[in-house]
């Protein structure tokens, strides 16, 4: 694999990557998993890998992650630490049940540490599928088949390992889980990652997923995670994103929701050096409601790309929808929100806002709202902007004697806020605070901002 | 302590200030006053460091320092404050965060440790009496929301938690309803010491019925054609601007 390959060329690598390997990848698993590869694989060859320009990747080009050569492993590796340490959180007070993942494979010792309440089901994909095979057979695969992407159908083809989580009817977690993924090897490596997570009906539960890289590799990580959220459950799901700047991130992430639900997500990107997220939200029941946020500072060469669809399915739901980037150096990013109102979706109401900050000329942003409308009868609204540091703001602070770099610093905070404080879990929201402060001060190592004392 | 000497400064290419002299001691409330586009809150923002105005002649020296050299930051941290006529709004930054903020450059500057937490409560308290603002204030975003009279208010209250050497008020009484004015205004009254200074820019006579200055000064056209006591803003606000703009025609 080699930098100058195109598109076409890196499917042809993949796809004789998966014919090479079937017997590799469907060992140990059932039919009611494997029985997607073939009809992905397809799919994958008439999606292929989406090219720069076309109507969704129109500011990004995934050949920036796909083309950088990248070794395959289809068996877990040894999860070589010391779980002691790594399993301390570096927050004092943010106290979670945690899972570790390493490069998209279950930590099978999990259980030992996460302390979870019995009634919970947190347990590799590979294991659900036997073990929970009905709940696995009613979720897997069904919004991800909804809405046919290149890099998800990629994903479903190869995907062996990742995550399971039940939140059965009812039942309320006290407190968050959290999800450790590690990227980390003595080689170059593309991880396809598959979770699948089922809120029960009436159940309560906050997910914080923090994902690390370790070595200084490339790496390409493409996530699928699918949600279903069932009759009137809170959901809250939180991703840090903190890998290094030779690392490729592409995450998709669908969420169903029954009625009366309630969800929140909010991604925060503090580092990587080039990330892609598609959230999919479908409000499929009436009175359901949908916050997504997310958050990004980038500086150097990064690139930062934000794709969600908001689908009004049905009247009388609710979603907000908040993204905020700080680009500094020559940073790139991009925004593209679509939120659709089906025709019989009356009452619905629909509010979207990007703001972008461009601390220098060179870095670049581009935002593009998408509203389509077929009800009549709703309430929407979107405004994007693109701009500086408000120039009479900064004086105001530096007139009362508030240092240059120390002014900038608030209004960038103050700028962030506006995103961190829809935090549902406040000592994350501190957390959050503390992080985005040391990023912006540019005082955030790698794996100083980690949540995992690995070194 | 403050002393102007033929100060020239441009907005745009357009030259505002035409050659200002002014001389401000210690102890002494001045008061500029002047029509609309005079040059009032050009010479304000000139003398904070605003870089919207360029200075393209003249001195400005602040307690034996050369103010044109120094960073807004440094303006303040010298001892210069300045009024907003039009206080910006601050969405997410938490009034008590930048006041602390404030306050601690300021004492860096003079080469003192940070304040504590509980000193610096308590000194939020004691300064919040000066102009009677409220709570609610304090813990809001900076400015956010604020009504006009409230913005003002909470300009004069910053002013008493820098407790700076020369404070220029520029139009703080524009927007205020009487008895908002008489707050301001006992607010700065109380801050007066015989070791500071006030320049207070204003287009009516009125602020200076609360606020009794030294001397007066006329702008006009960016130079100042007249200089007296108290009395010439009485005399001023009988004859109209007009008076001036007669007699400087002449």
């Amino acid at each position: 694999m080699s930098d100058l390959i195109d598109n076409n060329t890196m499917k042809y690598k993949l796809i004789s990557l998966y014919q090479q390997n079937i017997p590799a990848i469907r060992e140990g698993l059932p039919e009611n998993m494997n029985k997607y590869r073939e009809p992905a694989m397809r799919e994958f060859d008439r999606l292929g890998i989406p090219e720069k320009g076309e109507e969704k990747y129109k500011y990004t080009d995934l050949m920036k992650a796909f083309g950088k050569g990248y070794g395959y492993t289809f068996k877990a590796t040894n999860i070589a630490v010391d779980s002691k340490t790594l399993f301390q959180c570096s927050v004092p007070e943010l106290d979670t049940h945690t899972l570790l993942l390493e490069n998209g494979w279950f930590y099978q010792k999990n259980q030992e540490h996460a302390q979870l309440p019995k009634e919970i089901v947190a347990c590799s994909i590979r294991d659900a599928a036997v073990n929970y095979a009905a709940l696995f057979e009613k979720h897997y695969n069904q919004q991800a088949a909804e809405h046919p992407e290149g890099i998800s159908t990629f994903n479903t083809a190869f995907a062996q390992d990742g995550m399971f989580l039940y939140i059965p009817d009812g039942f309320v977690l006290e407190k968050p889980i959290q999800i450790i993924n590690l990227m980390r090897g003595s080689n170059p490596l593309l991880v396809n990652q598959r979770n699948l997570i089922v809120a029960g009906k009436n159940s309560q539960s906050k997910i914080i997923v923090c994902d690390h890289t370790l070595t200084q590799h490339h790496f390409l990580s493409n996530t699928v995670t699918e949600v279903f959220v069932d009759e009137n459950a809170v959901f809250d799901f939180y991703n840090i994103q903190n890998q290094h700047n030779q690392s490729s991130q592409l995450t998709s992430l669908y969420i169903q929701q029954m009625k009366g639900s309630n969800t929140l997500t909010n991604t925060l990107t503090l580092h990587g050096g080039f990330v892609r997220n598609n959230i999919f939200v479908k409000l499929a029941e009436e009175h359901s409601e949908a916050h997504v946020y997310g958050l990004a500072l980038i500086d150097g060469k990064q690139h930062v790309d934000n794709y969600t669809f908001i689908d009004h399915a049905v009247p009388n739901c609710q979603s907000t929808e908040m993204y905020k980037n700080v680009l500094d150096d020559e940073a790139t990013g991009a925004f593209n929100g679509r939120i659709l109102v089906r025709r019989d979706a009356q009452k619905t109401k629909a509010f979207q806002s990007n703001k972008n900050i461009c601390l220098t000329p060179t870095a670049r942003f581009y935002t593009k709202p998408q509203l389509e409308i077929y009800a009549d009868d709703v309430k929407c609204s979107h405004g994007a902007t693109i701009g500086q540091i408000d120039e009479e703001a900064l004086f105001y602070l530096q007139s009362r004697g508030i240092g240059g770099r120390e002014a900038r610093m608030m209004l960038m905070y103050a700028f962030a806020y506006e995103v961190i404080r829809n935090i549902r879990v406040p000592v994350l929201t501190e957390r959050y605070g503390e992080l985005v402060e040391k990023r912006l001060r540019g005082e955030l190592s790698r794996c100083e901002g980690c949540f995992v004392h690995c070194n | 302590m403050l002393s102007i000497k033929n100060l020239k400064a441009s907005v745009d290419g357009k030259e505002i200030l035409k050659g200002i002299n002014l001389e401000v001691k210690v102890g002494e409330v001045h008061a500029i006053m002047g029509p609309n586009g005079s040059g009032k809150s050009t010479l304000a923002g000139v003398l904070a460091g605003n870089s919207r105005f360029d200075v393209t002649e003249g001195t400005v020296s602040f307690n034996d320092k050369d103010l044109l050299l120094l960073a807004p930051e440094d303006r303040a941290r010298e001892g210069l404050f300045l009024s907003f006529q039009y206080p910006v709004e601050i969405p997410g930054v938490s009034m008590v965060n930048f006041m602390k903020t404030a306050v601690n450059e300021h004492r860096k500057y003079l080469g003192k440790e940070p304040m504590s937490a509980g000193d610096f409560l308590k000194m939020l308290r004691d300064k919040k009496q000066v102009v009677e603002i409220d709570d609610r204030l304090t813990s809001r975003s900076v400015n956010e929301g604020f009504s006009g009279g409230e913005k003002k208010k909470n300009e004069i209250f910053q002013m008493a938690m820098l407790e700076p050497k020369l404070s220029i008020l520029d139009e703080t009484d524009s927007g205020l309803d009487i008895d908002a004015l008489r707050i301001v205004a006992n607010g700065v009254n109380k801050l007066k010491t015989a070791e500071n200074a006030t320049i207070v820019i204003t287009h009516y006579q009125r602020l200076l019925d609360y606020i009794v200055p030294d001397v007066v000064h006329i702008l006009y056209q960016g130079q100042i054609v007249k200089t007296g006591g108290k009395e010439l803003a009485l005399e001023l606000e009988a004859k109209g601007y007009d008076w001036i703009k007669d007699e400087v025609k002449v």
